[in-house]
């Protein structure tokens, strides 16, 4: 770490962002050194996006300053942030699918460099940090993993003083998790500060020396990560004290509620990930969990389960002892299966339509809602104010549009829409993806109460912490195949992480998936 | 068949294909930004009459194209405004733009009905552009060399240029662009502006070399066969001059089948075949489930930097 006496390489003072309706940051300053890593903390609408898309000269502040190095500067676009050393690795990559990597980093620099030379800065790069990456290979060819490689290489190549690394981790698997910090550290260590946006606690702690936490736009505090509890700074997060997921300790499981019997699909679509031999069972009062990087079948497998796609085999799915692997996911909804897919608007719910709508969609027949081809108004608004009420989503009431709830809110609507249904069956994808902390710990202890009335439960998710929180038993999924299940409390998160990776026992070479 | 009819028949696909081929490389331009400019037709007859006009005033067919380069941008440019600044549905404001296209076009024209223009001096000497057999090769108008020319022009500017691999990034995706820090909006702008002047230039070459005088909706629907073209050809240049060429032969099938019953199916089906050679290329491209469509991502899709 380089002397204290030098100015902050980022100081901002003051910053104000006001969006019509919200003040997005009110008055957030704090300073971030030569070689540090600094964390920004804070729930989704806490301001972290805003804040930083200032630094990087997507947006501009209404109020306050920002110093470079001890000196005040504005930043105008991107390209001058670039131009003072700042680099960005985005949260959602911004790449382009059809192109090669080549391609994507030559669009990232401002120069125009000739395409052989711009090859062999690139691999001298990847060499010095031992990221691999092949740069003639089209995009969409490749893993989430490598994706965020294109984008690290992109942002090295500028040789910035400051790195911005968008929630870099939500995606990755525990060894490229690891990989990541490696080449952090290295990075901090030749005088590159980082901003590391994270809500991953334990990340933060092993990672930053700083963290800055932010809530509803306001800063709360700048904290030393290594003398902070996960928990303490969690509480700053949300401005409360955090609740555990209470259940009973001793709970017993009951006979097999969703039988899977080597089921083997291919749903349409190019990018489908073919699922090969699925068998797994779910008893009575367990939770299930699904790990898995991104893109390795879990859309396939949701669809799957939830009837979205029909099996060649009626016996391969059986729902409290009834074949429906046949049946579409209107007839396995009157089984008593219920499916919560991953994208809220346009697959779990219609954006457009009222929430009393979209309630009418998957409860019309368990609740009767419909009667000679008519909706039952009533009932169904009725059922959409019990949900709002149950679940405590914000809305203007049952006529409010599902676009017009945030993510968590409609989340939680579409959550409550079917645990009120109880389901004998739930399966849910992402459950809490892209829910800040209270609306996601609402959502573990529903889903939790739902298994203790006898319901079985699958989650599938990427965020493996989830499910180790979560879930009773737990299964990894890797190119459309499902590991043997184990139990939770003697789950190795090692060994999750090489599944995950697709490394099946042991002496694989290690290929990062 | 005699010599003489091979080779009046080669120069009439020819004529045919030029409109098709200048127009379609346009809109692959401006497709590959991410715009669908369905107004093909009403800027191919805004570049005919305004290629018409400034050439009955200045006698001089080069100014003309230039006019029907710029009354084709023009025209190019209310779609534009429409649909960057204002962001309107791209395909009913291009569906507008060739309505609006058709009827300006025949207004102006109105005062031009029964004028002629002066042709083209030929690039080559007489002796073989008159010539009885090489006239195949170089009894053209150079608006037909122009349109070959810019094939490989189109192709290297797109693929081995930076200013190309931005418009591609544009049209795969504006939000990652945008984030990047390129301009969306003015890089959409100048392809669709490409896209008129194109389309305007192929406009021409009815109103200043195949008649060569002005007659209202002249284009005769090709504007929408250029469009058909770009997608049979999956947005690629090379196979977007194949696909001409092909389409021009169908043509050529239906003008002989309507002049003389040359042919032995009527014309009304020749007249058909480049939409169902369109909807046969789709069908194969999406049978073999690969990415051979290579259609821009972000194709007709207005782009909101604030979301």
């Amino acid at each position: 770490m380089e002397p204290s006496s030098l100015p902050p390489r980022l100081d901002l003072t003051g910053i104000t962002k006001r969006f019509p309706g919200v003040l997005a940051n009110d008055h957030v300053g704090f300073a971030v050194r030569p070689g540090e890593i600094h964390a920004l903390l804070g729930e989704n609408g806490a301001g972290k996006s805003t804040l930083v898309k200032m630094i990087y000269g997507i947006m501009q502040p209404d109020a306050g300053e920002i110093a470079w190095n001890g000196q005040r500067v504005t930043i105008a676009n991107p390209k001058a942030a670039r131009k003072l050393g700042i680099g960005m690795v985005f949260q959602h990559f911004s790449l382009f699918e059809a192109m090669t990597v080549l391609e994507n980093i030559a669009l990232g620099m401002d120069a125009s460099i000739p395409a052989r030379a711009l090859e062999a800065k690139i691999l001298s790069v990847m060499g010095q940090y031992g990221l691999k990456l092949d740069p003639h290979r089209i995009v969409s060819t490749l893993s989430v993993g490598e994706r965020q490689r294109i984008e690290i290489v992109r942002a090295l190549l500028l040789n910035p003083k400051l790195l911005i690394m968008d929630e870099p981790t939500s995606v990755l698997t525990p060894q490229e998790v690891d990989q990541l910090f490696v080449v952090l550290r290295q990075l901090a260590s030749e005088g590159c500060s980082i901003l590391y946006i994270s809500h991953k606690l334990h990340e933060i702690k092993a990672l930053c020396d700083s963290a800055t936490i932010l809530r509803g736009g306001k800063l709360v505090d700048t904290c030393d990560p290594k003398v902070e509890t996960s928990r303490s700074m969690a509480e700053k997060m949300i401005g409360g004290s955090l609740k555990d997921i209470q259940r009973n300790a001793d709970r017993s499981f009951g006979p097999d509620k969703l039988v899977v019997k080597a089921l083997s699909l291919t749903p349409p679509g190019a990018f489908a990930v073919a699922l090969r031999e699925i068998s797994f069972s779910v008893r009575a009062g367990e939770i299930f969990g699904i790990a898995g990087v991104a893109g390795n079948g879990q859309n396939s497998l949701l669809l799957a389960l939830s009837g979205e796609e029909v099996a060649p085999d009626h016996g391969a799915v059986v729902v409290n002892g009834d074949a429906v692997g046949g049946l579409a996911a209107k007839e396995r909804r009157l089984k008593g299966m219920a499916s919560v897919p991953e994208e809220r608007n346009g697959h779990a719910a219609v954006p457009t339509f009222s929430l009393t709508d979209n309630a009418v969609l998957t409860a019309r027949d368990r609740l009767g809602m419909v009667r000679a081809g008519l909706i039952d108004a009533r009932a169904a608004r009725t059922y959409a104010g019990e949900v709002i009420e149950a679940f405590s989503v914000k809305a203007t009431g049952p006529g409010a549009a599902a676009e017009s709830l945030s993510g968590g809110n409609l989340q939680k609507y579409i959550m409550g829409r079917e645990i009120l249904q109880k389901p004998q069956v739930l399966v849910v994808s992402q459950p809490t993806w892209g829910v800040d902390a209270g609306a996601a710990a609402a959502i573990h202890q529903a889903l939790v109460d739902l298994a203790a009335t006898g319901s079985a439960i699958v989650v599938i998710s990427q965020d493996l912490d989830e499910l180790l929180s979560l879930c009773d038993t737990l299964a990894v999924i890797n190119e459309g195949r499902l590991s043997a299940p184990m139990k939770v409390a003697d789950a190795n998160i090692e060994e999750i992480g090489l599944l995950m990776g697709g490394i099946h026992g042991e002496g694989g070479s290690a290929h990062a998936a | 068949m005699t010599l003489d009819l091979i080779i009046a028949a080669l120069m009439t696909v020819v004529g045919l294909t030029t409109p098709i081929l200048l127009a379609g490389l346009g809109e692959l331009v401006t497709e590959k930004s991410g715009v669908l400019n369905l107004g093909v037709e009403g800027m191919m007859l805004m570049g005919a009459i305004s290629g018409f006009a400034v050439t009955v005033f200045t006698f001089n067919p080069w100014l003309g194209v230039l006019g029907a380069a710029f009354g084709g941008a023009a025209s190019s440019m209310l779609f534009a405004v429409l649909v960057l600044q204002l962001n309107s549905n791209q395909v009913a404001t291009g569906l507008a733009l060739t309505i609006f296209g058709t009827g300006l076009s025949s207004l102006i024209g109105l005062s031009f009905v029964g004028r002629i223009v002066p042709p083209f001096s030929s690039i080559f000497p007489a002796a073989l552009s008159r010539h009885p057999v090489w006239q195949v090769i170089f009894g053209y108008s150079p608006i037909v060399y122009f349109a070959l020319i810019m094939v490989p022009i189109t192709a290297w500017f797109l693929h081995r240029t930076r200013a190309g691999l931005i418009l591609r990034a544009v049209g795969e995706n504006d939000h990652s662009a945008h984030s990047i820090g390129y301009s969306v909006v003015g890089v959409r702008y100048a392809a669709i502006a490409f896209g008129g002047a194109m389309a305007g230039i192929g406009g021409a070459y009815f109103s200043m070399v195949i008649t060569p005088m002005w007659a209202e909706k002249m284009t005769a629907g090709r504007g929408w066969i250029a469009l058909a073209l770009v997608v049979f050809a999956g947005w690629r240049t090379g196979r977007l001059l194949a696909g001409a060429y092909f389409f021009g032969i169908l043509m050529a099938l239906e003008l002989y089948a309507k002049a003389a019953g040359f042919s032995f199916m009527p014309s009304q089906f020749w007249a058909a075949m480049p939409y169902l050679m369109t909807v046969a290329a789709l069908t194969i491209i999406s049978a073999r489930g690969t990415q051979g469509a290579n259609a821009p991502a972000c194709l007709g899709k207005p782009f909101l930097p604030s979301t």
